[in-house]
Formats: C-alpha cells, sequence, structure tokens
C-alpha cells in the first residue's frame, strides 16, 4: 500500500485543466457537483479553489446504478444534495476515479432528472482506462494503467490521499 | 395386513400396563385372541410361534376416546378404512369415533352402517360414539336409548356445544335414565366467538382472533355442576386449561362422577406453536399457556385426566393450505400419539408407565372395558421399540391427513408390531 | 415445546440479514429499521426533484393483491412503484371470493405464471402475507400492506418517519396510542418499532374492550384513563374507530367514546407543548379527534401522506435488493467504477 501521487500536485493539475476548460467555452458561474463519496471531496477543494460563489452539489448515484439486479441497493444511501437549480446551468461533475464510464452515465441521468442543464464539463482525478461506455472527462489529473490484481482507492478526507493495493483475485 | 391366528409367544419385551411397570423382560402367550399366560408360564406354554421382541415395550393395544375417521363423509378427508389402519400403525386397537360426521351419527342407522364398514374394512375395534342432540344442534334430544342399542359406547357433542343449559340438563338426565356415558367437550360458544388461538401471549403479537380460558373454564364449570345434580356419567373432552384440571379434581373429590381427558399435543406444545403461523396448529380447543401445560401434565400424572387422547383430525391438504384463520381445526396425530408420548418421557414430563396407562386401563375405564395384560383378557397388543425412531413425511403417513405435529424429524417410538384379538393388524416389517 | 417452522424472522431476511420480505417488525433490529427510514429519507429527497422518479426497479413488475379494498394505501404503494420505475399491476379481489384458503392457494398459482417479481398483500386474515411468502417461487418478494389484526408494517414506518423528523430521536420519547388497540395492526406495528428504536415509554390509551388479552406483553403501559395517559407526551397516536365496534358491546356509543378518548384541545394541552399528534387516517372528526386539533399547528397528519410514499420506495426497493443477493448468492458481484 503506498501514497504514490502528490494530491497538491494533482489538485493543481485538476484546477489549472478546469479553469482553460471554463475559459475556452466563455463559462462565467459554472456550479460544481462531487459524486460520492471521493468525488465530493475532490469537488470540496476544487470548489474552494475556484472561488465559486454557490455551494457545492453532491449526487449519490446508488438509485441509478445499472447493476441493481446484480448486487441490489447501497445500504447506506444517502440523498443526494443539489442547492441549486440545474435548469440551463453549466455544470462541472467532479469524481476520483473513472473505468468503466458507468458511474458517470448514471451521475448524468440523476443531473438530468433535476432538470435540463446547459453543459456538463467532467473532471476526474484519476483515469483507469478499461472503458465500456463512450463517455471521456474533459480534465484529468492523472492517468493510469494497472495490472489485473492491483486496485487504486481514494483515501479522505482529511489527508485525502490514493492508495494502491494488490489483491488476490 | 397378515393375520395369523393359533399361538404366539413374545419374548424378551418389558411388560406395561397401568399396574406393571415392566423392569424386567417377561414373556408373554397368547392363544385364540386371548392373553393365556404371563411370565414363567408363558415361557413354559406351547406355542406355535415365538416373536423375540426384546428392547421393546409389551402394552395393551392402546384405547383411543376421541377419534376423528371421517366416515360417513366425502372422503376427502380420509374414511374408516384409511383411517383405522393408521390407528393401527399409531398402536390403537379400540377407536371411539367421533359422531361429528356427515350425516352425524344421531340414529341407529349411521351407528349400524359405521359398524358394518368397520366390520368389512377395520383392521382394529371402531367404538362409534352417538350424537347426544340430534344434529348435534343442540335442540332436540336423540334417540339414546336406541344409539346405545345399536351399538354406541357413549353419546357426545364433538366439537358442537349444547348451548342451551336447560336442554343440556335434560340431555343429562335421560342420559342417566338410560346409564349411557355422556362425553362432552366444555365450549362456551358465545366466548369462543370467531377465536381460533389462545387469547394470550402469541395472539396478542400476531393479531390472532383469542379463545379466552373462560370459554371452556365456564362450560366446565355448567357441566360439572349439572353433572352432579342429575348424577349422569359424564366424561369430559380435551381439557386445555389449567383451571378446568383443578375443577375436575374438586369435582371427583366430591364424588361427582366425572373423568376426563387431554389430546396428546396439549401435553406437548403450547401457543408459542402458532408463532410463525403454522396453520397445522391451529386446533381445537387451543393450544394454550406452558402453565396450562404444565397443570395438564400434573393431571395425567395424578390420574384427574385419566386419559389421554390423540384428537385425530385428518384434513385435505387444501384446508391446511391458507392463513390460520382461513383454515379447518385439527392435527393428524393418531400416528404421532406414542412419539410424542415418548418425547415427554425423555423430558423426563411423564412416565412410560405414566403414557401407557393414560392410553390403555385409563380410556378403557371410561368405556366400562378392561385393557391390561392379565390371563384371559383379549389379545389386544402394542409392541413399540422406544429407543427406534421413524420420520412422519407425505410417504410415511398412513392417514390421509399428512399434517403431523412434527414432521421430517427423527421421532422416538417406533410401533413394531399390533395385534388386536390376536390377529396381527400392523407390522413394522410390512 | 414449540414447533419447527421458520420463524417470521428467517422468512423474511436473507442469511446476512438484509430485508427479502417485508412482513411484519418482529423479529427486526434497531440498526435494520434505522436503515429503512435513512434510506426513505433519501427518497424523500427524490419526491422533491422535477422528475420524481429513479430507474431502480425498471422491468420489474409489482402486483398490488389487495384482498381487501383500500384504495388509499393502494394508491401510495402504486406511486411508490411506479417512482421506481416499476410495472404495477393493481388486483383488487374481493374477500368474499377469496374467503376459503384453497381460492388463495389458487389464486397464488394464476398470479405466479404472470412472472412477477413483488407482491403487496393486503388481506383480512392475519398471518396471510406469511402464508403466501411461504408458498409463492423463490425470488417474489412479498410487501405487508395489512394483515387482519397482526401488523401493518409500512404504516408503522412512515409514522416513526414521522417521528424523526419532528423529534430528531426516539430515545426518551413518551409516545402513546390511543383507542381501538384490540383490532388495529396499525397499533401493534407501531408498538414494535417504537420498542426497537428506543422510545423511553409507550402508553396505550383505551376501555379494557378495546385491549388484546397480554398487550402489555407486547412492550407498552395500559392507561385507561385519558387525562393521565396525555401527561409528559412527546407523541401522540390516534387510532380510527370503525363504526361497527357498537356493535357486539365494545362499546356504548360513538359519543360516550369522544367524551373519554377523543383528542381535544384541552386533552392535548395535558400533554408537552410541543407534542405533535398523529392519525394513520382517514380520520373520524368528531369521534377519535376534534377538528382544531386534526388541522391545528401540532398536528403532523398531512405529512404523514407524503413519507407513506418515501417509506414504501425504501422498503419495496430493499427487500427486491434482497432478492437480488439471495439469487446472486454464489455468484460474483461486478466492480463499476
Amino acid at each position: 500500500m503506498t501514497a504514490l501521487l502528490n494530491m497538491d500536485v494533482l489538485l493543481d493539475e485538476l484546477e489549472q485543466g478546469l479553469r482553460s476548460q471554463l475559459r475556452e467555452r466563455e463559462i462565467e458561474a459554472p456550479v460544481l457537483i462531487g459524486i460520492r463519496t471521493g468525488g465530493v471531496w475532490i469537488a470540496d477543494l476544487l470548489h474552494k479553489r475556484l472561488g465559486l460563489a454557490e455551494p457545492l452539489g453532491e449526487l449519490d448515484i446508488s438509485f441509478y446504478r445499472d447493476d441493481f439486479s446484480r448486487i441490489g441497493l447501497n445500504p447506506k444511501v444517502k440523498p443526494s444534495h443539489l442547492p441549486f437549480e440545474t435548469e440551463g446551468r453549466h455544470i462541472i461533475l467532479v469524481d476520483d476515479v473513472i473505468m468503466s464510464g458507468r458511474t458517470i452515465r448514471a451521475a448524468m441521468n440523476e443531473i438530468f432528472d433535476y432538470g435540463r442543464p446547459a453543459s456538463i464539463i467532467l473532471a476526474t482525478l484519476i483515469d483507469l482506462g478499461s472503458r465500456e461506455l463512450p463517455i471521456q472527462p474533459d480534465v484529468v489529473a492523472q492517468s493510469l494503467s494497472l495490472t489485473a490484481t492491483q486496485r487504486v482507492k481514494l483515501q479522505g478526507p482529511d489527508p485525502l490521499r490514493v492508495e494502491m493495493r494488490e489483491t488476490q483475485s | 395386513m397378515t393375520q395369523q391366528q393359533g399361538s404366539i409367544r413374545l419374548v424378551g419385551g418389558r411388560l406395561v400396563d397401568g399396574g406393571r411397570e415392566g423392569r424386567q423382560a417377561e414373556a408373554l402367550l397368547i392363544r385364540d385372541g386371548q392373553i393365556v399366560a404371563l411370565g414363567q408360564a408363558a415361557e413354559q406354554g406351547e406355542a406355535e410361534r415365538v416373536i423375540d421382541v426384546s428392547g421393546c415395550v409389551v402394552a395393551p393395544g392402546f384405547v383411543d376416546l376421541n377419534c376423528n375417521l371421517r366416515e360417513p363423509g366425502n372422503g376427502q378427508k380420509g374414511n374408516i378404512a384409511s383411517e383405522s389402519r393408521a390407528a393401527a400403525r399409531g398402536g390403537f386397537t379400540s377407536v371411539c369415533s367421533s359422531p361429528q360426521t356427515s350425516p352425524v351419527n344421531d340414529s341407529s342407522a349411521v351407528t349400524r352402517m359405521i359398524r358394518e364398514v368397520a366390520q368389512a374394512q377395520s383392521p382394529i375395534r371402531v367404538l362409534p360414539v352417538g350424537a347426544v342432540t340430534r344434529g348435534l344442534e343442540g335442540e332436540l334430544l336423540s334417540d339414546m336409548a336406541a344409539l346405545s342399542a345399536a351399538g354406541c359406547v357413549a353419546l357426545g357433542n364433538g366439537m358442537a356445544p349444547v348451548r342451551n343449559a336447560r336442554i343440556l340438563r335434560r340431555c343429562m338426565a335421560y342420559a342417566r335414565t338410560h346409564d349411557i356415558t355422556l362425553m362432552l367437550a366444555p365450549v362456551n360458544e358465545a366466548l369462543t366467538a370467531d377465536g381460533y388461538a389462545h387469547d394470550g401471549l402469541v395472539a396478542a403479537r400476531l393479531g390472532l382472533l383469542g379463545i379466552p380460558e373462560v370459554a371452556e373454564t365456564t362450560a366446565v364449570m355448567e357441566l360439572l355442576l349439572l353433572a352432579e345434580e342429575t348424577g349422569v356419567r359424564l366424561h369430559l373432552n380435551q381439557l386445555s386449561c389449567a383451571r378446568s384440571v383443578s375443577m375436575v379434581a374438586d369435582a371427583r373429590r366430591r364424588g361427582v362422577a366425572v373423568t376426563a381427558d387431554v389430546a396428546m399435543h396439549q401435553l406437548l406444545f403450547t401457543e408459542e406453536a402458532l408463532a410463525g403461523f403454522d396453520s397445522r396448529f391451529h386446533v381445537r380447543p387451543p393450544l394454550r399457556a406452558e402453565a396450562d401445560r404444565q397443570a395438564l401434565l400434573a393431571g395425567v400424572r395424578d390420574g384427574v385426566i385419566s386419559a389421554i387422547v390423540s384428537q385425530h383430525q385428518p384434513h385435505d391438504s387444501a384446508a391446511k393450505q391458507a392463513p390460520v384463520g382461513a383454515t379447518e381445526p385439527g392435527l393428524s396425530t393418531v400416528e404421532s400419539v406414542l412419539a410424542m408420548g415418548m418425547i415427554l418421557v425423555r423430558a423426563g414430563e411423564l412416565s412410560e408407565q405414566q403414557v401407557v396407562r393414560a392410553l390403555t386401563a385409563g380410556p378403557a375405564t371410561v368405556l366400562d372395558r378392561t385393557a391390561t395384560l392379565d390371563e384371559g383378557q383379549a389379545a389386544d397388543l402394542c409392541v413399540f421399540d422406544p429407543a427406534a425412531s421413524w420420520q412422519a413425511n407425505d410417504q410415511t403417513l398412513l392417514s390421509a391427513g399428512k399434517h403431523a405435529p412434527i414432521r421430517d424429524r427423527d421421532l422416538p417410538g417406533l410401533v413394531r408390531q399390533v395385534w388386536c384379538q390376536g390377529r396381527e393388524v400392523w407390522n413394522h416389517e410390512g | 415445546m414449540t414447533a419447527h417452522n421458520p420463524s417470521s424472522q428467517s422468512l423474511q431476511l436473507t442469511g446476512d440479514g438484509q430485508l427479502k420480505h417485508f412482513l411484519t417488525l418482529d423479529g427486526l433490529s434497531k440498526t435494520l429499521l434505522t436503515d429503512i427510514l435513512d434510506t426513505a429519507d433519501s427518497f424523500i429527497e427524490v419526491g422533491e426533484r422535477t422528475i420524481k422518479k429513479v430507474p431502480l426497479l425498471r422491468g420489474k413488475t409489482v402486483v398490488n393483491l389487495f384482498f381487501e379494498s383500500s384504495t388509499r394505501t393502494r394508491s401510495t404503494f402504486e406511486l411508490a412503484a411506479k417512482r421506481l420505475s416499476a410495472d404495477v399491476l393493481n388486483l383488487d379481489i374481493s374477500t368474499s371470493a377469496t374467503s376459503k384458503g384453497e381460492s388463495l392457494s389458487d389464486t397464488l398459482l394464476n398470479l405466479e405464471a404472470m412472472a412477477s417479481d413483488m407482491f403487496v398483500v393486503r388481506h383480512s386474515q392475519s398471518g396471510a402475507p406469511h402464508f403466501i411468502a411461504e408458498s409463492v417461487t423463490p425470488g417474489v418478494a412479498i410487501i405487508n400492506a395489512g394483515d387482519g389484526r397482526h401488523a401493518h408494517p409500512t404504516q408503522a414506518m412512515l409514522d416513526m418517519l414521522t417521528i424523526r423528523q419532528h423529534k430528531g430521536r426516539f430515545d426518551g420519547l413518551k409516545v402513546a396510542i390511543v383507542g381501538d388497540i384490540l383490532h388495529s395492526r396499525v397499533a401493534r406495528s407501531q408498538i414494535r418499532a417504537l420498542n426497537a428504536l428506543g422510545a423511553a415509554e409507550v402508553r396505550v390509551i383505551a376501555p379494557g374492550t378495546l385491549l388484546p388479552a397480554d398487550v402489555e406483553s407486547l412492550g407498552c403501559r395500559v392507561e385507561y384513563d385519558m387525562a393521565r395517559g396525555m401527561r409528559d407526551l412527546d407523541v401522540v397516536i390516534m387510532l380510527r374507530l370503525q363504526k361497527e365496534r357498537m356493535e357486539g358491546a365494545l362499546l356504548p356509543s360513538e359519543r360516550e367514546f369522544y367524551r373519554l378518548y377523543g383528542l381535544s384541545q384541552d386533552k392535548l394541552a395535558l400533554a408537552k407543548p410541543d407534542c405533535i399528534v398523529m392519525h394513520p387516517g382517514p380520520i373520524n372528526r368528531g369521534v377519535e379527534i376534534e377538528s382544531a386539533v386534526a388541522d391545528g399547528p401540532q398536528s403532523v397528519i398531512l405529512n404523514q401522506v407524503t413519507n407513506g410514499i418515501a417509506v414504501r420506495m425504501a422498503v419495496m426497493s430493499m427487500a427486491m435488493s434482497g432478492q437480488v443477493a439471495e439469487r446472486g448468492r454464489g455468484q460474483q458481484g461486478g466492480d463499476a467504477a
């Protein structure tokens, strides 16, 4: 188990990427939504760095997962909390790790049930590849490619760090 | 069913009856349908066959004061042929058939029909109990003397109470005139109402409709007072409450000619049996509290309750496949009575002899009969192995009713062989 | 000796303690009840969105099997199932046609052919959902929507959600349930829930004719006098009084019942000032409760209706989830990052 990546460097990377995306797209006042739980931790730090006026949104995608028929409901589901109107807004969606892309699909479906946003920018701390859906992040701090037995997990919220571990299976 | 006349010597078994505890193995010799010798004399007597029953108990054939053979009836729930065979397998050689049939056994014609069918199809003695009122409706006296003459050993009410105390009093006075024993189940219908479970903890928790104890105890008191006044010989069927036992004990001390029985399952189970909404345990009277069970056991031990009955009530499966309150009451017990008794023996709650006594001499006395292992007695015998086990399930049960109280588990007390009047009517070996 | 039959507990829980049917609150832990309330909280949030629907039970078929008609309860179950994206079939089967057990078994056989995933059952016989859960094909979840006098667990849980929203806790709460306890499946489930969640005291306030035998064994204290029973209360729950209770000599008259056990402003003033007033509905104004109290500031009766949908969504998705877990036992679950 090693903390192999420097969190400050990664966050700097994300912040820079987002700022340039917002500039390119001429977005003035975006709202920030983190996906529970790791995405919310990252989003919280980015929210401070970007100095956004409106509060941070939190998304629990448990009700939107596509694998209910295989693994059932997350017993610790918490309410999603979007303390702003999403209709017509520019949204920055933040998650810690992207792999298959299924979480992001679920999150976008959920966001649309609150209203139709103007646009969504996806930012993830780590991209592990192995995509199963045609979804790509707009901003990534670090791309990694893992062996079959390696797993990556964000630990936090304080201190926030990325851990990699070997599994048996 | 094999039939063997002639003389048979049983060796190696322990002889247990109302008076014998069977401390050691003794031989028993039967000839021409009678017990002719015991012990030393039996060993010396001539025998065509010798059967080794080592490890087994040799008891008189069991006598059941309350059994539903479902004939006459539509046959769905069993008939005399199926249920008497099941009773033989349970160790019984005499069963009283409940008057609650369709049509009700309230005429000598029905009684004769039962006896004729039994003669032809039953391996064991079927003793009809007639209805005390016409159609068991509690309004008009049945032809008591005619029923008695046709072969009814007693008259009863099944589970249908005679609601009107004035009519009940006249039933008793008339039965007394003809020296007829009345076998009555104490039920106050108004207090029973729509109930189907003991009005106690489990009914409160599960929201079952309760039958309070007073639905039985007020009826017991009424029956005892009327019996005392009329002088009728009264037998109370299926007590379920502690209070009933003490009232019967008091009445007997006063010299009232009253006897009582209890269903074997009442001695083993309590209201908790319904905790999982198990419809099998919807029985009448309902299974009551542990204190009641303890008092019933004490009643059997000290003889206030002189008989244990099967209260066998076979049903077709549909009658039991429903939420408890929508099912018909009754367990299919006649094959499991001994096993339940042996569970009580193993738990130290009754002795082996107490169980045998309450299944033989006790009930026989109520009918003015005998059931002992004495010379000159009919060779009605039940040989069972208390150590061997068996399982009740759809395949093994002979009764049309498969709702036995304990299924798919090892049961102690295997009935090996049963003779009725010297004829073998059950052999476990087939 | 107890019979060897499956207890409600083993029947409605998976091997690892998840809900797979929802038949009764008996045997459910505080943790599990709290999970239900927490999940319901999440569904309340869903109900506040523009689109109040989540795709959780997409492709599943839920059959509302009502042997006893109740438009109100059936509607909330229907709405709950629809908000979970399930397909819903409503079957109102008159009690008269199925008063015999044979018919219930036959009804079930017919329904199994429809390949349903969940039955929501309302029946006049105590234990009917239990019986159906034992008879039905594995994989089909049974939700009790009220059986006889036995249980109405979703109603009790929505009441618990309402209490938690207003009081924030159960510890230390004194709660009274007033009225026809004897015939009330709601009261039995509420008493069980309040005890499991840690309420300090549960009182039942009723005349002796409307109390079951051994009622204290359920975990409550009996009070015949309402004025005494109202003291120090945090929550008072009024039960509906059925008109037919005047027959069979359970009560002399509605007027006398209201005078002794109806909730008036005077009687409510005897409770704590912040005592909340609940009623599972529908209300008989002037029989159980004075209109001014039902519509007053301490009444949370309307709130209870909103919570009903969320609690039913929670229970339905949790039971379906338990069935999934049971079926998938031994199979591999997939990662979805």
